[in-house]
């Protein structure tokens, strides 16, 4: 006799799927076995409820039913199934061929058959929900085995250090979700001492976000370093990563470069949460600006803006994971609340904090982390860090003049918006700073005369008169010399390191054949001992130097 | 600081026309400058004296203002004089060669006894 067991299990789908499997017997015939072809029984068949209702094996043959299952089962050459019920659920049947005597099955076969499912049965249902355990194992290992992929990639591509800035604190906060959201940080380091920062989040979780982390960190790191303004470099990493990113998959990043010698802020955001900015009278305004999402659409262009971040003042930078927790009424934690926060603390140092409290709070004991946490604190320290200043511009002015063992001391550094008539302020907050060098009248108003004219220049050609745009100043002194540079925004022009200034052709100008304009770098040159100026890919320094000794100083004694 | 926005009055002397100026010359004191000027123009005088002695900054812009009242005296044929500028600006007006084209004088006695005799 062959016997077929044929087991049922319910699958996720809702069908019940049968897989056959052939015990053989000794001495079976096998030209007679039944063969062992998997039939697919679907829920709603009706032998389903018949056989849950019969009372022991049923004779296929006498059975007349519309129901493929049974259609199957003839075909197979099942002469008798025997329900293999447990717990009021059909696990399985055991199917038995034409008997090799090629009688009928007797009335003690069928009492051996039933006898002998009522005890399988159970046997039957513990071998199933083993095997579904096993299964549910595998696919959870697996499931674990790529969150720690995942976590492992999030965990060596986050920065290991915080930027040292003189003059700033910067903190990052990164906490995975157990799923690990695609969330980023990244600090980028250029050689002028301005700082790129980035944050992102990626759709999906997992290994695939944790990729599409990695490969857009890289094309911002590199594209960054060749590209300065960051609403291109958003462009450009969109351009790079658009045609590989899967379909309904997409990267939400902000992008911002930090001079932290005048606080400026440049950013460009491609579909992130909006940084807040915290000002000194604790108003928080959101740091706005529009952008698609990197990899949704090619041809996309960024928004540039920029703010000065003025000491004290401090900056949080956020994704999703905080505004998106809910509570236990499943309230959502929101970005006004978020807002809030922030003006609420004015230490940036400890934002995060504060923050993380709020939230574990709203949140209550038993949450669990719905997405990615991210934060990044950039907070401008009150007295600007004089010292750290100092000694960072020493190298730089010493650099400058070639000048080694001259002992540089900065007496003052300020920054000025671009608004008509700040010059004025240029020149007095100079003259103040200084004092203690005890100028004659005539080389101080020289000075003033020559400060005021490079910001007004700053002011009106670098920063077109941008009130945020600022004007930075810092003056220096050494026993020799004193040094002040003054510093725009401007990225349009160059202007030659040692231009060659002319006097202005004032006959030309008095017969209206020019313009009366034109007298500032003619003026300055004229007021001190030497002008300089340097240019970068975003600023523009003209640094005036007076002699304190020697030839220049003389000069002015006579 | 609270800038001194320009201050331009004209005062009629013999010959003389004096426009006395008080405050900034920078780019804010244009309609003040040129409206006193033309005030001084339209009173006939021949020669009309910039009084400079209350005057604590002059930019380039404001170098170009004094350039263009400079051109506009020449055109008409008036003699443009100047007085009471402290001893910076009178080195600015020498760097920027204002001085080859108009005369000035330490102050305003000195600039109206000299004016007074032009014609």
């Amino acid at each position: 006799m062959a016997t077929l067991l044929q087991r049922l299990r319910q699958m996720r789908v809702g069908r019940v799927k049968s897989e056959s499997q052939m015990i053989q017997m000794h001495g079976a015939d096998l030209s007679r076995q039944i063969l062992p072809v998997p039939i697919d029984i679907a829920p709603n068949d009706p032998i389903v409820a018949y056989f849950l209702s019969a009372p022991g094996a049923v004779e296929i043959d006498k059975l007349h039913l519309e129901s493929p299952a049974l259609q199957a089962l003839k075909t197979t050459g099942v002469k008798i199934a025997v329900p293999l019920v447990s717990q009021g659920e059909l696990v399985g049947l055991l199917n038995l061929g034409p008997r090799l005597s090629e009688q009928d099955y007797s009335t003690d076969d069928r009492g051996l058959l039933n006898t002998l499912a009522t005890q399988s049965a159970p046997a039957v249902r513990v071998a199933q929900l083993v095997r579904d355990q096993q299964v549910q194992a595998r696919a959870n290992e697996r499931i674990q085995h790529e969150l720690r992929v995942a976590q492992l990639i999030q965990k060596t591509l986050l920065p290991k250090d915080l930027p040292a800035l003189p003059g700033w604190h910067v903190n990052a906060y990164y906490q995975a979700a157990r799923q690990v959201g695609g969330d980023f940080y990244d600090f980028i380091y250029f050689d002028d001492d301005r700082l790129g920062l980035v944050i992102g989040d990626v759709t999906d979780k997992g290994v695939p976000a944790a990729l599409l982390m990695a490969t857009t960190r890289s094309v911002l790191r590199a594209v960054a370093q060749r590209v300065v303004a960051p609403g291109q470099v958003l462009e450009r990493v969109n351009e790079i990563l658009q045609p590989d990113i899967p379909p309904k998959m997409f990267v939400t990043c902000l992008y911002a470069l930090l001079d932290p010698s005048s606080g400026l802020l440049q950013y460009a955001n491609a579909g992130h949460d909006l940084p807040y900015h915290r000002h000194r009278t604790g108003e928080v305004t959101e740091l706005r600006a529009t952008g698609m999402p990197l990899g949704l659409m090619p041809g996309m262009s960024y928004e540039e803006k920029e703010t000065v971040v003025a000491p004290g003042e401090c900056i949080l930078f956020h994704s999703d994971g905080i505004v998106e927790a809910h509570d236990a009424h499943r309230e959502m934690f929101g970005f006004p609340r978020l807002m809030r926060l922030v003006g609420e603390h004015e230490d940036g140092d400890t934002l995060k904090e504060f923050i993380l409290d709020d939230l574990a709070a709203f949140t209550g004991p038993d949450w669990e982390q719905e997405d990615d946490i991210t934060m990044v604190t950039l907070q401008r320290t009150k007295g600007y860090g004089v010292t750290e200043v100092a000694s960072r511009s020493t190298s730089r002015a010493n650099e400058a003049n070639s000048d080694n063992g001259n002992d540089w001391r900065t007496l003052a550094e300020f920054t000025l918006p671009s608004e008509p008539g700040n010059e004025r302020q240029a020149m007095e907050r100079v003259a103040t700073a200084v004092r203690t060098l005890n100028l004659p009248t005539k080389r101080l108003e020289q000075l003033k005369t020559a400060v005021a004219e490079a910001t007004m220049n700053a002011m009106e050609h670098g920063n077109h008169y941008q009130p945020e745009k600022p004007v930075s100043i810092q003056v220096l002194a050494s026993q020799k010399a004193l040094s002040v540079h003054v510093k725009d925004h401007g990225v349009t022009r160059t202007l030659p390191a040692h231009p060659d200034i002319e006097a202005p052709d004032l006959e030309a100008k008095l017969a209206e054949l020019q313009t009366p304009r034109g007298w500032g770098l003619f003026l300055i040159k004229n007021m001190v001992d030497e002008m300089r100026i340097s240019n970068d890919t975003s600023h523009h320094t003209v640094e005036l130097i007076m002699y304190l000794e020697g030839e220049g100083h003389a000069s002015e004694k006579t | 600081m609270p800038a001194k926005r320009l201050e331009a009055h004209v005062r009629q002397q013999p010959r003389v026309a004096i426009v006395d100026l008080e405050g900034e010359i920078d780019s804010f004191a244009e309609d003040a400058l040129n409206a006193a000027y033309a005030k001084a123009e339209s009173q006939n005088a021949n020669v009309i004296l910039l009084n400079f002695s209350k005057v604590d900054y002059i930019n380039s812009t404001g170098i170009a203002l004094i350039v263009g009242l400079l051109a506009r005296a020449r055109k008409s044929k008036r003699h443009l004089l100047a007085c009471g500028l402290s001893d910076h600006y009178v080195e600015i007006f020498q760097i920027t060669r204002l001085v080859d084209f108009m005369n000035v004088f330490p102050d305003e006695t000195s600039a109206l006894a000299e004016g007074s005799k032009m014609t």
